[in-house]
């Protein structure tokens, strides 16, 4: 194996040698070499795999535009997949693996695929695979398919940086054209940020752009001097790869292998495109062959990394911004022959070029390589709304004139002649910008002839051919998105840089019709594939959702909670290090005996204030509030103007302008925003006032038989006597110094205070209630008893126990339904056919024969007449240590009434329940009113 | 990322803000007759213009609603308006 390595020339550092891996072999390339420029440099020829054919395939490009060198990349443990070679640089000890090969991409056992492909021709896929069922066939395809393994070894501190920043004028590209703007710009006082993906500003300087004026090295350096003299950022290593609506530029900025590149949020008042221009390949038949590549990217190799790509190359170009490239070539010792592309013209040799055959004529060559015209870079350009025009000159697209968001320069504008490319980007940098200079560029449209022989590829990634394009043509998918998911051209992740041109080319040619007319595909971001991970950064877990927290979390700490999250709330679930189900029901059947002590600083408490509160609340409440006395608490649905039950809750009267909303826990934010955007449309926002004061104030209820002994020993200044506090009615005093608040409602079904006091007074109140349960044996329980307690009352939770679909009425509250007067939200719905209809879903309690268990919540009932079909479904189900196994359901009317057996099913297991009252503990409602 | 302004609190990331409704869609009076057709279009008919749109949003973090003009095609933010002043 020969080097390919020149001892001068090219951005390597001979000085520093660094070893690395590929497919099992060791090699050495240099500081500054990419994967690929150091296998090249190493003779190595055959680098991975075709997706379906299992062909060879050797480096076509020199950076993002790389459809086959892509590898599993192993470095200090980290392995990643879908590495590409070409932009990969390497580091000592890298260990690369190409994929879709095995066991190397030199001797690949699947490479007998190749001889079957007649049958894998476009559609095959969908053709193949649809009988009798795409599942059974899809694991043995992914196996095959596939672009390399995920590692889950990287994940663990693999962690995106997420920068957020801003700037005048964000200039993409860090060539001649893209150095030039930014430093226009810059002493233009703009603030600018120059980004570039490569390790070494410049472009494609090096390559085409040395001339007795300019040596590429010290021009480049002058600029960036120039640029950060003036003011302005360069990031390297960095790739513009999205552009989103108002300005927002995403910029991926690698941190070296392995590592978790970081995201830039770049907010920018203009974007200066320059970002080049890609070369088209050559269709010609076996084109894919290792040994046959871009002369542009042959030209890279050389101006970068001291690579002579072929000794003695053929030469395959159709434009006149090739003769550069060929000049630089030959000066450097290759005996480039140039040859003219031709009908009929077939690659020789099996994993390598040996030349080209051209009729009978056998020319031998090392390498072949091809420039099949420029391709202006415009996919920022379209991800911003940016319109193309198609130039016939350049046959290609461009960008169309600028607006003031975006302006395109140099070659990404279609701008090749270097000496104009700067005259346009100094225009531009300075905000004065030219039209589109006058090209000298020609180049001549290479015409695909259909129905030739050999296989002629199109796309080198995803193994599309020019007969795939035919068929796609002949079954009439002729609309370029159709052509491209038949054959599935430009899918594969370099998502059709190199392919795009090429395949719309060919459908031209075979409709009869210029490719303006035949269109382009949608370009969207990301424009180089990105990890999932650069979106997520530190937001994960408690950072991703953080739980709200307790005022009194360390002392329920102090008493071994152990706590669960509960609709947002770290809340304590039991109480003490026992088993979870005996200390439930240990916890559950004490508040029933005594009492419990149980933190409720989660309940919802908004304050609704103002002249117009009453009729507001009337209006926004299912319940009539109008008639509610100061002093009095009144339990109520809010509907949503479908009609659907969204939130249950009592509401408090204070005094006749101010109201206490008591929401669910976790619907306390979705129900301010209902609140706040009634209020402000459709009434006087001036009379009416909207206060969440939650967290402002601690709760703790006690509940059960011995409720008013614990708090009689409390000094406040609230008489609790029955008489004088009923059930349903609130008071203010104090405690002590302390303001203090008691709510005397039940979600428990038993005598219960909800006691309230200002956040900061939380402990105070906390050692107090337990001090004085201490003394009536009354201990704290979690809410996994309450929940229980709950259930056996049938009182309902919200989304647990009811659906989208679930109407007050459905829960057997119907007299606003049918009586109130005033409007409210959602009343019309409550009257539509479907809300009428016989045969609702409504809730109903489940009693299973004695001696069985609790039923599964979520097992569903149903019935076998005339079909099987689901009459509903289990809410909520508990074993309680007072009744037993109790579970609340919805079910269909006609199969609910009380005393009725029906079927439940669950894991093929089938029950049969009794029908029963939700309620099932005190349904007098004698403890209640104690 | 678009940015909205809000009349109080300025530009802020479109985050921060929570589509309301529609502009110019008045509640039926629902203590009339109000047929079915007129309260499913109530409910689930929207303009769903292309180009010039008006909508209510709320400025999730000050809580206040506002008239939001804006290029539904150009995603261009036309202006904003305090809804009182808007006249709702
Ligand atoms: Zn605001």
């Amino acid at each position: 194996m020969t080097t390919r390595r020149l001892n001068s020339g090219g951005l390597i550092d001979r000085s520093k040698p660094i070893s690395f891996w590929f497919d099992g072999k060791t090699y050495e390339g240099f500081e500054g070499d990419t994967l690929a420029s150091a296998l090249l440099a190493n003779g190595v020829s055959i680098v991975g795999r075709s997706f379906k054919y299992h062909r060879p395939r050797g480096v076509w490009s020199a950076w993002v535009d790389e459809p086959n060198a892509i590898m599993n990349i192993r470095l200090n443990g980290k392995e990643q997949p879908n590495c590409l070679a070409t932009t990969t640089y390497i580091e000592e000890g890298m260990a690369a693996r190409s994929v879709n090969a095995f066991p190397t991409a030199k001797y690949d056992i699947k490479g007998g695929l190749d001889l079957f492909h007649r049958f894998l021709g476009a559609g095959f896929y969908y053709k193949t695979f649809i009988w009798p069922d795409w599942h059974l066939f899809e694991p043995a395809i992914r196996k095959m398919a596939g672009l390399g393994a995920v590692d889950r070894e990287v994940l663990e501190d693999f962690q995106s940086a997420q920068n957020h920043a801003k700037c005048d004028v964000l200039v993409v590209g860090g060539g001649a054209a893209g150095l030039t703007a930014a430093r226009a710009a810059a002493e233009a006082g703009k603030d600018v940020v120059l980004v570039d993906d490569q390790r070494v500003l410049g472009g494609s300087l090096y390559r085409c752009g040395a001339t007795a004026d300019i040596d590429p090295d010290e021009w480049v350096a002058a600029q960036k001097t120039a640029i950060e003299n003036a003011g302005g950022r360069i990031l390297t290593h960095t790739t513009a790869y999205g552009v989103y609506d108002h300005g927002l530029v995403a910029l991926v900025q690698s941190q070296g292998f392995g590592r978790a590149p970081a995201l830039w949020r770049m907010r920018a008042g203009q974007v200066i495109m320059a970002t080049g221009a890609l070369d088209r390949p050559i269709t010609f038949a076996k084109n894919d062959l290792p040994g046959t590549m871009s002369l542009n990217a042959a030209g890279e190799y050389l101006a970068r990394y001291g690579v002579m790509a072929a000794n003695k190359p053929l030469v395959m170009r159709n434009n006149s911004h090739a003769s550069a490239t060929i000049e630089n070539l030959r000066a450097a010792g290759s005996k480039v022959e140039e040859i003219d592309h031709v009908d009929g013209i077939t690659n020789q040799g099996r994993k390598h070029t040996t030349g080209l055959r051209i009729g009978k004529d056998q020319i031998d060559a090392d390498g072949v390589l091809v420039s099949g015209g420029l391709t202006p870079l415009v996919h920022l350009w379209r991800h911003a709304g940016g319109k193309l025009d198609w130039c016939e000159t350049r046959q290609a697209f461009v960008p169309k004139p600028a607006t003031d968001a975006m302006i395109a320069i140099g070659a990404a504008n279609g701008t090749y002649d270097l000496a104009q490319a700067i005259e346009e980007a100094e225009a531009a940098g300075k905000g004065t910008p030219i039209d589109r200079p006058s090209t000298t560029y020609t180049t001549t449209l290479i015409d695909t002839k259909p129905h030739s022989k050999g296989r002629q590829w199109i796309d080198f990634q995803h193994d599309v051919t020019l007969k795939d394009i035919e068929v796609a043509a002949r079954e009439n998918y002729v609309s370029v998105e159709h052509l491209k998911r038949y054959t599935t051209l430009g899918m594969a992740f370099d998502q059709g840089k190199t392919s795009n041109m090429a395949g719309l080319t060919a459908m031209a040619a075979l409709r009869g019709k210029p490719i303006p007319q035949v269109g382009t595909t949608t370009f969207r971001p990301p424009f180089v594939p990105v990890p999932l991970e650069i979106y997520h950064g530190a937001k994960t877990k408690q950072l991703w959702s953080p739980v709200k927290r307790l005022p009194l979390e360390d002392k329920h700490r102090d008493l071994d909670a152990a706590f669960c999250e509960y609709g947002g709330w770290l809340r304590p679930g039991w109480y003490g290090s026992g088993d979870r189900d005996a200390t439930i029901q240990k916890e559950a059947k004490a508040a029933r005996d005594t009492a419990g002590i149980f933190d409720g600083s989660t309940l919802g408490k908004i304050e609704v204030m103002g002249p117009d509160a009453e009729a507001f609340l009337n209006f926004v409440y299912y319940n009539t509030i109008k008639s509610l006395k100061p002093g009095g608490i009144r339990y109520g649905f809010m509907l949503t103007e479908g009609g659907i039950v969204y939130d249950d809750g009592v509401v408090t009267r204070v005094d006749q302008n101010r109201f206490i909303v008591s929401c669910s826990s976790s619907h306390v934010d979705g129900v301010r925003t209902h609140l706040e955007a009634w209020r402000q449309d459709g009434n006087d926002p001036d009379r009416i006032f909207v206060h969440d004061q939650t967290t402002a104030w601690a709760t703790v209820t006690v509940t059960g038989p011995k409720a008013r002994d614990v708090l009689s020993s409390l000094d406040t200044t609230i008489d609790l006597a029955p008489d004088a506090f009923p059930h349903m009615t609130f008071r203010e005093g104090t405690m002590g110094a302390i303001p203090l608040r008691i709510a005397r409602v039940s979600f428990s079904g038993d005598l219960s205070y909800e006691v309230s006091v200002p956040t900061g007074h939380a402990e105070t109140l906390w050692n107090a209630i337990t001090a004085a349960g201490k003394e009536q044996g009354v201990s704290p329980i979690g809410l996994e008893a309450m929940s229980i307690l709950r259930a056996e009352k049938g009182f309902i939770i919200i989304g647990k126990d009811t659906d989208g679909e679930t109407m007050p009425h459905d829960l057997g509250f119907t007299i606003p339904r049918a009586k109130k007067k005033a409007a409210f939200i959602g009343d019309r719905s409550l009257h539509t056919e479907k809300a009428n209809a016989d045969d609702r879903k409504v809730l109903v309690g489940l009693s299973v024969p004695d001696g069985e268990p609790p039923l599964a919540t979520g097992a569903h009932a149903f019935t076998e007449t005339p079909t099987r079909r689901s009459l509903g479904y289990v809410t909520s189900s508990y074993q309680s240590p007072n009744v037993g196994p109790i579970a609340l359901a919805i079910i269909e009317a006609p199969h609910a009434k009380v005393g009725d057996t029906i079927k439940i099913w669950h894991k093929e297991e089938v029950r049969e329940v009794t029908i029963c009252d939700p309620c099932r503990f005190d349904s007098e409602g004698g403890r209640l009113h104690a | 990322m678009q940015i909205f302004t809000c009349p109080f609190c300025g530009p802020r990331d479109e985050r921060e803000f929570h589509f309301i409704a529609e502009a110019g869609k008045t509640r039926p009076d629902t203590l009339n007759q109000i047929s079915d057709e007129d309260w499913a279009a109530y409910l689930h008919s929207h303009r769903n213009e292309k180009g010039h749109v008006r909508e209510i949003w709320m400025h999730t973090t000050c809580g206040e609603l506002f008239l939001l003009e804006r290029d539904s095609v150009t995603m261009e933010v036309l202006g904003s308006t305090a809804l009182r002043e808007a006249g709702q």
